[in-house]
């Protein structure tokens, strides 16, 4: 039986006396797509940042593809979309592209069809100061999903989109996981989740309360799962 | 060799986003010119006095351009949260740390071959009769200050009080580097080769870089990861 | 049981200190050209002793600390290095009183003094670097990285100045440049046991420091065990 996509073994997180993360434990198969929700401060974030290796966990381990997280061959098939863009302002669309691309072997041809898959082509070396909002989204997804990672971790990738750009990032999303990639998105935008999600998982001040399918009823109503798994206040 | 690879593509980066914006450059520059200035204020130096202390005073210039220079390292990629997408890519720590430092070096060098015509016509003085030997001292003099500034900025990248931290961190450990560099400095300017007894003071200063260059590489990634 | 063996340490440290305060005022020969100043020499020295023996151990253990990862080799760095800062400024004191009385001056860069102040000045940085950083694990990593750098960087200062001062020689800190050749062997020996009493009370300080890390480590562990129970 081959290695989970993603493992994550009692896994505790403190900053200073405050346990962000309490003992979270689960497994994700390749293909699944998991989304992770939560109110503010529940350790959504937290947690999406020791999977994609950039914190260390306090205690327990995680295992992407069986392997630790911090070797390189493991981060080479990670795609990141954090809270914020991840772009130099100062660089152009193309010039950004080729930074991060460089580090992961993506070609050229591929910085052009992507730049063109987000619809940046015309303004592909304007700086990305100029760009808007929604442009400047565009330009981080085309960033994170450009080298084929096989494991997507974004954290409220559908905050602050309109609704082209909600409609591009899902395309992707499920073009993605046809090809067989594995999901994580946290987010509080609940519905267009539910629509992709196959497991559903609830933190809930750093415990993980809830982790399972994606039921119908999750789909139809978007709240059911904060009234059933959540904690009163 | 990927690491090598990695960190040409961070250096390459950091050095376009610096020519692009030249924040640093020109605030560096106007800066090194400014103390130059106050320098000649304060001492009103004879050519006899810039024998004595002409590479001293350089130095002083070159660090606390340095600061500046080296604080911006870590620092550029804090807007939009840069950092968190370099350091979840293959790239090592390692390789994220050789790339900064590269490129802090190579505006650094820029910046003092900048500085030396202007000392020369601010102090009257002839800094071309060794060029090779001043050059290479430069050279290795900044190397020590990138790496371990650009190595402390990494540290303190995440902490208030960050640019007064920096060069309070900095400037002690920095010590047994610029020592050296002063002295060799010195003789260079006077266009004299090194004499034999002053070797020891190139021994230190390569010395130093080899160690505290291992060091940071080595110690890169786990400064780097949170 | 700890706090049994500071009590235990104090007994005898104390008493010894003593001891050694009245021999050294009042018993231990004058040396030949340095004249009573010279006594300030059995603090000078063996703070140094102490001072160098703690910035070690820092080393040792901030080394440690990031290969095993155990707080409590965190807790002995900061130890050794605020116990060792204390007695270093006990050095940098007595050196410069004793330079006043010798040469007329507060300060001269005499290569153990000059080196003295920047060890200081270095480990200083570790402790406002400390000071800054909030998470304790952050904390201790990092401070872990920098004091190894610090040690590094210490060690190679020690030549640096060294040198610096064989080409541009200057006045040396030292009982030998009383023109005397050997030293007194009821000098020398008065020099160890004020050096294995120094070693002693600076001992105590890593201790009783070492046990104030420890409680607030537990009070730490005592409120994140609060939290989770919310």
């Amino acid at each position: 039986m081959s290695a989970p996509a993603v493992a994550a073994a009692g896994v505790w997180k403190y900053f200073g006396d405050y346990p962000a993360l309490r003992d979270v434990r689960f497994e994700l198969q390749p293909g699944e797509c998991l989304a992770l929700l939560g109110r503010n401060g529940a350790g959504k974030t937290t947690l999406l940042r020791i999977l994609g290796g950039l914190s260390g966990a306090s205690k327990g381990a995680v295992e992407i593809n069986g392997g630790d997280v911090r070797a390189s061959e493991t981060r080479a098939r990670i795609g990141w979309l954090g809270h914020s863009i991840g772009l130099y302002d100062e660089l152009s669309a193309r010039e950004n592209l080729r930074t991060f691309g460089s580090l992961y072997g993506v070609t050229r041809a591929t910085i052009s069809e992507w730049l063109e898959k987000v619809n940046l082509t015309h303004v592909a070396d304007a700086p990305v100061r100029e760009y808007s909002r929604g442009m400047r989204q565009r330009l981080a997804v085309a960033r994170a999903f450009q080298h084929g990672p096989r494991l997507l971790l974004l954290d409220e990738p559908f905050t602050s989109l309109d609704d082209k750009a909600i409609a591009l990032l899902q395309g992707l999303l499920a073009e993605a996981r046809g090809s067989g990639a594995t999901i994580i998105l946290s987010t509080h935008q609940i519905r267009e989740a539910m629509e992709l999600a196959s497991k559903v998982a609830l933190l809930d001040r750093g415990k993980l309360v809830h982790f399972g399918e994606r039921t119908e009823a999750m789909l139809q109503d978007a709240g059911y799962l904060y009234r059933t798994y959540g904690s009163a206040a | 060799m990927t690491m090598l690879r990695h960190a040409a593509a961070i250096a390459s980066k950091d050095l376009r986003s610096e020519f692009r914006t030249k924040e640093s450059i020109n605030s560096t520059l106007s800066f090194s010119v400014v103390i130059l200035l106050l320098f000649a204020f304060a001492f009103d130096p004879s050519p006899d006095m810039i024998v004595e202390f002409g590479g001293g005073l350089l130095w002083i210039v070159f660090v606390f351009a340095g600061a500046l220079i080296v604080n911006r390292a870590f620092a550029r990629e804090l807007p939009n949260d840069c950092i968190d997408v370099l350091v979840s890519s293959p790239a090592s720590g390692a390789s994220l740390f050789l790339g900064k430092a590269t490129a802090a070096f190579v505006l650094l060098f820029g910046i003092e071959c900048i500085c030396l015509p202007v000392f020369g016509i601010l102090y009257n003085v002839t800094w071309w009769r060794n060029l090779s030997g001043l050059l290479g001292i430069l050279a290795l003099g900044t190397w020590a200050m990138a790496c371990v500034g650009v190595f402390i900025s990494a540290l303190t990248v995440n902490l208030r009080l960050r640019e007064v931290m920096l060069p309070m961190l900095v400037y002690p450990v920095l010590i047994p580097a610029i020592l050296p560099a002063m002295m060799l400095t010195n003789t260079l300017l006077t266009g004299q080769p090194i004499p034999s007894d002053f070797m020891v003071w190139l021994r230190l200063l390569i010395g130093f870089n080899v160690m505290f260059t291992t060091l940071s590489v080595y110690l890169a990634e786990t400064v780097l990861v949170r | 049981m700890r706090r049994k063996i500071i009590l235990a340490l104090g007994a005898v440290a104390l008493p010894l200190l003593l001891r050694n305060l009245y021999v050294i005022m009042f018993l231990v020969p004058d040396e030949m050209e340095q004249g009573p100043i010279y006594r300030i020499f059995y603090y000078h020295l063996p703070a140094f002793f102490t001072a160098a023996l703690c910035y070690l151990t820092a080393m040792v253990t901030s080394i440690l600390y990031l290969v095993k990862k155990d707080q409590k080799y965190d807790a002995i760095a900061v130890s050794a290095t605020e116990t060792g800062l204390a007695f270093a400024a006990v050095n940098l004191i007595t050196g410069m009183i004793w330079g006043r009385i010798s040469w007329g001056i507060w300060w001269a860069w005499d290569p153990r003094l000059t080196w003295a102040l920047i060890c200081w000045l270095v480990y200083f940085g570790y402790l406002m670097l400390r000071s800054a950083i909030d998470d304790p694990t952050e904390r201790a990593k990092n401070s872990a990285v920098l004091s190894i750098f610090a040690s590094a960087s210490v060690a190679v200062t020690w030549k640096a100045i060294e040198w610096w001062r064989t080409q541009h020689p200057g006045p040396v800190l030292s009982i030998r440049t009383g023109g005397v050749q050997k030293i007194d062997p009821a000098m020398e020996q008065m020099l160890y046991v004020n050096t294995v009493a120094l070693l002693l009370l600076g001992l105590i300080f890593v201790l009783v420091r070492l046990r104030q890390e420890e409680v607030q480590r537990e009070i730490d562990a005592l409120r994140r065990y609060a939290h989770a129970m919310n």
